[in-house]
């Protein structure tokens, strides 16, 4: 099947317009007739269905959390980007859009973007309106801050816990179209298969997580909106229940899925601290605004700080290397996040890492504390403060800023921050790549959409800080339902989809088999076990800096735990109750399949491109040295794998990458 | 780094479902590191039932960096345990000693029924919010824009600290009475401290403690242990807001 991205024509800035203009509309007596079906509560999946609820549809909403608030969107800690340009710093529409395209290292798809910063400052406005309580300055009026990759200061926040109150947002929208019963909200749900019929996406087969109970469900659209598959490498900053399975069927169903190898690895994570540890935690790139990242100049002083002897207080200026800084000095250290990350990696790995494994840099809020303190003490009319007392008034900006996030690093390693530079390394964050979409966010299966951070569509190889949360609003408020509305309009006279045909019956039964396959098969390790290997050579070998000999290995050793995997796994408990190891079980066999993918398609595309980066394909010198190659002959395209059965059979499909609007570059932010 | 090792003796509820009568089992647990979460030692006792072929605890839990409201456990008497501001997974064993013995229940009150071992229904949190935790505004990409209406930065703050609510039911467990006053203030709060919230008021905060009610929840006799236990910090404030909003729109009928 060729494929077909479907971009209207037209001039870049009326594109979206026009196709709205022209699309296929049902009218309200008719959508009381169509259902659809949502996977995932949320940014994307929680807002979808809120407003197709409120546009008339029937929807069924579907959560493995017991409730739709939990979903990993409410982690996102820093902002959402919109090009409000209420700061009046120079930006708009086409900056946001350039900014975008330029930090995905240009890899995305010129429309989608441009229509992703079109919507944006609707979604300000409309969490507004639902009561998001965004953080304000005192004349009343919206805050920003700046993130990584840009020049403008567009960055909405409510504290630390941007994502928390924009899914609170969703949810209470949610909500009120559950109390009239437009949506019928299925938590502790699963999505394990998706029916199709007559070629199109028709229903799902959901196990009840309580009761274990396999349930048919039938729809006229299913839209998937899952997340990311971020935790195909054991350790991210992921949810613990995260997982890839909704996108991996409908990939095995006939969805192409795209680019896996776009992976972002976070420069600020807190670093690991053994092997029992279960997930990593995330600190926000808002931190970048005032923290500034370095590392000891001299070997010594590395030295003396691991064994104990130093405290990184006692290093003066002159012996720290702000690296950020004195490698991007126009960006410093608010570069993009693979940008960052590369750069933690090159010093860690020369070995100036400050903790006992060596991977960790530090994050300093010494000068943002003294710089605040005395605007503060200019402010309050203080004449000759004495150190103590602008750091004390420092200190109070800086935890009005971050104090969450401040607490939750002095929990977690037990040193406070405001006294000793935090240390971060990096780690998994987010997963650029997805199922593939076209213009309308459907998937290569007619009727199956698929939204946020479960799609491909918008980062390109890199995402910009504060853009998830945006895309995530984007696809489910404002695109999604005009979209699904031309397709639905072919529907409107099809009646409800039976489920007592021939096509539930046969997905039904690949779901039952498999779980009675994992509650009989007693075997000898548990699901951890297998994850926690996968994970291991995923980030070995497909991590931060890729290579053609790493990627064909492991690509095999993949191939060998799940081979293993299918043989000794152990899942204790039984099939018709709450059997957590008995969910893992089958998202781990998913993640077993998805991550020799993932290996193929970075061995595939040997340029290095935003968070993709090949060790073969670096600059060798001139003012870029070091820095990530791309190559836009050659790869200028999205990788779209079809299904086969074995991973390594996949097919590449190729969607060629046309920039029009913007030139293809080098990214420099020296 | 190398933790102390930690040996320490589990008394953890196990019961099969909603049906069972559950009771007190024993583990043991060795060379547990100070530096491991709690939820992390739960998964060094899990991965040592899964191996000996018995059934792990069930508990819930998702993002383990205290936002989802996921967590829950009580444990040794607390929900979410010794130590203030967090919940269960930023927990960490450096709060405990070497030959502790602990003991780890569910969230208990009549509104949240038993599902597993310790995992609880929460589900009457959803159906209070549905009763009237939102703005019945729709998505339309039209409407105005976000600045129109100042907000002093002195109500979104507050607002922005009744909204920080992690709808994890701490409060509820700890409560005496099994009261989601504070859960249920919280929200009424959130949307009082707003000018988008005006409208609704009245209605909202009816409703909602209507549905408070028909949950099974308890009265609020403001003994403030929710406050001491919730993770994020929410205050009794939120309790006497709601009461007055309360009054207020009962008298205007």
């Amino acid at each position: 099947m060729a494929l077909d991205s479907k971009v209207p024509k037209g001039p870049i800035k009326d594109k979206w317009t026009e196709y709205k203009n022209k699309i296929d509309l049902v009218n309200p007596a008719n959508k009381r007739h169509i259902d659809v079906i949502v996977v995932g509560t949320g940014l994307a999946g929680g807002s979808a269905a809120a407003t197709l609820a409120e546009l008339g549809y029937n929807v069924k909403a579907f959560a493995y959390q017991d409730s739709p608030r939990r979903a990993h969107s409410i982690a996102a800690q820093g902002g959402i980007n919109a090009a409000k340009n209420y700061q009046g710093d120079g930006d708009s529409t086409y900056r946001l859009f350039y900014d975008t395209v330029k930090g995905g290292d240009y890899r995305s798809r010129e429309a989608n973007v441009y229509r992703l910063a079109e919507v944006s400052a609707n979604i300000i406005d409309q969490c507004v309106a639902q009561g998001v309580p965004f953080a304000r300055d005192y004349g009343g009026l919206l805050d920003n801050r700046s993130f990584g990759g840009v020049l403008v200061s567009r960055t909405f926040y409510a504290k630390g816990q941007t994502g928390q109150q924009l899914l609170l947002g969703a949810y209470s929208a949610m909500n009120r179209q559950i109390a009239r019963g437009k949506i019928e909200m299925f938590n502790r749900h699963e999505m394990l298969d998706v029916v199709i019929v007559d070629g199109k996406a028709r229903g799902i087969i959901a196990r009840n997580l309580v009761t274990g109970e396999i349930e048919r469900h039938s729809a006229h659209a299913v839209v998937i909106g899952s997340g990311g598959y971020g935790n195909v490498y054991f350790l991210s900053t992921n949810a613990m229940g995260s997982n890839a399975t909704a996108a991996w069927k409908i990939h095995k169903k006939g969805a192409y899925f795209a680019n896996p190898c776009y992976t972002q690895i976070h420069p600020t994570c807190i670093p690991r601290s053994g092997d029992y540890q279960s997930k990593l935690t995330l600190m926000s790139e808002s931190l970048r605004n005032d923290g500034r990242i370095w590392v000891p100049k001299n070997m010594e002083d590395v030295l003396a700080i691991r064994e104990g002897r130093k405290k990184p207080t006692d290093l003066s200026e002159e012996e720290r290397d702000y690296y950020l800084e004195r490698r991007y000095p126009a960006f410093g250290n608010l570069v993009p996040r693979d940008v960052a990350s590369r750069a933690a990696k090159e010093r860690c790995d020369a070995g100036y890492g400050v903790n006992q494994t060596g991977e960790a840099v530090y994050l300093d809020f010494a000068s943002a504390i003294e710089r605040y303190g005395k605007e503060q003490a200019k402010i309050q009319n203080i004449a000759n403060p004495s150190a103590e007392k602008i750091y004390e008034l420092g200190q109070k900006i800086v935890e009005a800023k971050y104090g969450n996030l401040f607490q939750m690093y002095e929990k977690i390693v037990d040193q406070d921050p405001y006294k000793t530079p935090m240390m971060i390394y990096p780690a998994v964050h987010y997963t650029m790549g997805g199922i593939w979409v076209d213009y309308n966010l459907m998937t290569t299966i007619p009727g199956c959409y698929c939204i946020g951070e479960a799609n491909f569509s918008d980062h390109g190889a890199n995402r910009l800080g504060a853009s998830a949360l945006m895309q995530g609003l984007a696809d489910g408020y404002f695109v999604l339902p005009y979209t699904i509305g031309d397709y639905l309009a072919d529907d409107i006279r099809t009646g409800k989809i039976p489920t007592d045909t021939k096509e539930f019956d046969e997905a039904e039964k690949e779901v039952t088999d498999r779980i009675n396959f994992f509650v009989n098969n007693k075997g000898t390790k548990s699901v951890d076990y297998f994850h926690k290997k996968l994970g291991k050579v995923m980030w070995d070998k497909a991590g931060m800096s890729r290579n053609a000999q790493g990627l064909t290995e492991a690509m095999a050793e993949i191939k060998a735990i799940r081979e293993e995997f299918w043989k000794e796994v152990s899942v204790p408990g039984g099939a018709n109750e709450m059997n957590p190891e008995l969910e893992k079980a089958g998202r781990v066999a998913d993640f077993l399949e998805l991550g020799e993918l993932f290996a193929k398609d970075a061995l595939t595309r040997s340029e290095s491109c935003g968070g993709h980066f090949r060790e073969e394909s670096a600059e060798l010198d001139g003012p870029q040295k070091g820095e990530a190659k791309r190559n836009d002959e050659e790869f200028a395209f999205v990788s779209a794998w079809e299904y086969k059965g074995e991973p390594a059979d996949a097919v590449l499909h190729k969607e060629q990458l046309e920039f029009k609007d913007i030139e293809l570059k080098q990214r420099s932010y020296k | 780094m190398s933790g102390k090792g930690m040996n320490l003796t589990l008394k953890i509820w196990r019961q099969k479902d909603a049906n069972d009568k559950g009771k007190m089992v024993d583990y043991k647990v060795t060379d547990i590191s100070e530096h491991m979460s709690f939820l992390e030692m739960m998964d060094v006792l899990n991965e040592q039932l899964v191996n000996s072929g018995e059934e792990p605890v069930a508990f819930d839990h998702d993002c383990r960096e205290g936002i989802c409201g996921m967590c829950s456990m009580y444990i040794n008497g607390e929900a979410h345990g010794p130590d203030r501001g967090i919940t269960t997974c930023q927990l960490h064993m450096r709060m405990f000693n070497d030959g502790d013995t602990i003991t780890i229940e569910p969230f208990r009150a009549a509104a949240f029924p038993v599902i597993k071992d310790l995992v609880v229904d929460r589900s009457s949190f959803d159906r209070i919010q549905q009763a009237g935790g939102y703005i019945s505004v729709n998505t339309s990409g039209n409407t105005q824009d976000a600045n129109a209406i100042p907000i002093s930065k002195h109500a979104a703050d507050e607002a922005m600290d009744a909204a920080t609510c992690i709808g994890c039911g701490a409060c509820v467990a700890t409560c005496k009475n099994s009261s989601a006053m504070l859960f249920v203030g919280a929200k009424v709060s959130q949307y009082a401290l707003l000018p988008q919230g005006q409208v609704e008021a009245a209605d909202r905060v009816k409703n909602m403690v209507a549905q408070m009610d028909l949950e099974g929840f308890g009265n609020c006799t403001n003994t403030g242990a929710c406050e001491v236990e919730c993770p994020k910090g929410i205050s009794l404030e939120n309790i006497a807001r709601m009461n007055r909003e309360y009054l207020a729109a009962t008298l205007k009928g």
